[in-house]
């Protein structure tokens, strides 16, 4: 018996859409640029997971595959964005993000 | 939930400890659903190598403490306010959704990774070559930045 007869899809939908919901609220609500960065993580890990769900659901590999090119593109993006985080600290000494205000339109 | 412990918590440490514990629920939940090699992956690609990278830099930088500025309330509130308004619609148009069963003959050897192996290389494939060409842009982008001058 598998979690799969048992619990219908749309407990997970419910649950990889609070999750995205806190990441947002997590960008929205954080000055700190590392815990934006955390939220974007757990924005993705929200994705993976309602990819997932539907790849089991649906019996279908090409979900899971997905799920892998998703967590290259995270970890790039982790990479090249905690490299600027330490060009931004280096220069000005902080982690808050309105130090970059001059980015604004 | 540990998710909400990640943005709510002050020290930026707590946050990173408890986006550990986040992403071991959501292995546990791949493991549920049958996609175990899958749970490996995320549990050494993610608990394993972002977080230590995230705990590295948090560390080198010094931000081990309540450094962060305060926030106006305005600011606060009206970011909670959009979330929750993100949360109501995102619910209420999932609410009209049926109840979706696995219609399928449900096949547990799906997330084996013999049957991955099989989708990746073979309808896959250009995506692949090109997700590691990305990963090489990454790391040289992340090595030119991290330089302490450029010449």
């Amino acid at each position: 018996m598998s979690a799969i007869e048992t619990i219908p899809l749309n407990w997970y939908l419910l649950l990889s859409t609070v999750l995205f919901v806190i990441g947002v609220l997590g960008v929205l609500f954080r000055r700190n640029a590392i815990i934006i960065f955390m939220s974007i993580e757990l924005m993705l890990n929200a994705v993976n997971l309602l990819l997932v769900a539907f790849s089991s659901y649906l019996s279908d590999g090409k979900g899971q595959v997905f799920v892998f090119f998703i967590m290259a593109v995270a970890a790039a993006e982790v990479a090249v964005g905690l490299a600027i985080l330490m060009m931004v600290y280096r220069n000005t000494k902080s982690s808050d993000i309105n130090i970059l205000n001059k980015l604004k339109w | 939930m540990f998710a909400l412990m990640v943005v709510l918590s002050k020290n930026p440490v707590h946050s990173v400890l408890y986006l550990v514990l986040t992403f071991f629920t959501i292995a546990g939940h791949y493991v549920l659903l049958n996609a175990q090699f899958l749970a490996a992956v995320h549990i050494i690609v993610y608990a394993g190598a972002i977080m230590v990278l995230f705990l590295f830099v948090i560390m080198l930088l010094n931000l081990n403490k309540e450094t962060e500025p305060h926030k106006s309330i305005w600011l606060k509130a009206s970011a909670a306010l959009a979330s929750g308004l993100l949360l109501i619609v995102l619910v209420g148009s999932l609410k009209g959704a049926e109840n979706i069963v696995a219609t399928n003959k449900f096949n547990p050897n799906i997330g084996l990774i013999e049957n991955l192996g099989k989708t990746l290389f073979g309808d896959f494939l250009l995506p692949f070559e090109v997700s590691s060409i990305l990963l090489l842009v990454a790391m040289v982008g992340a090595v030119m930045l991290g330089k302490r001058s450029i010449k």
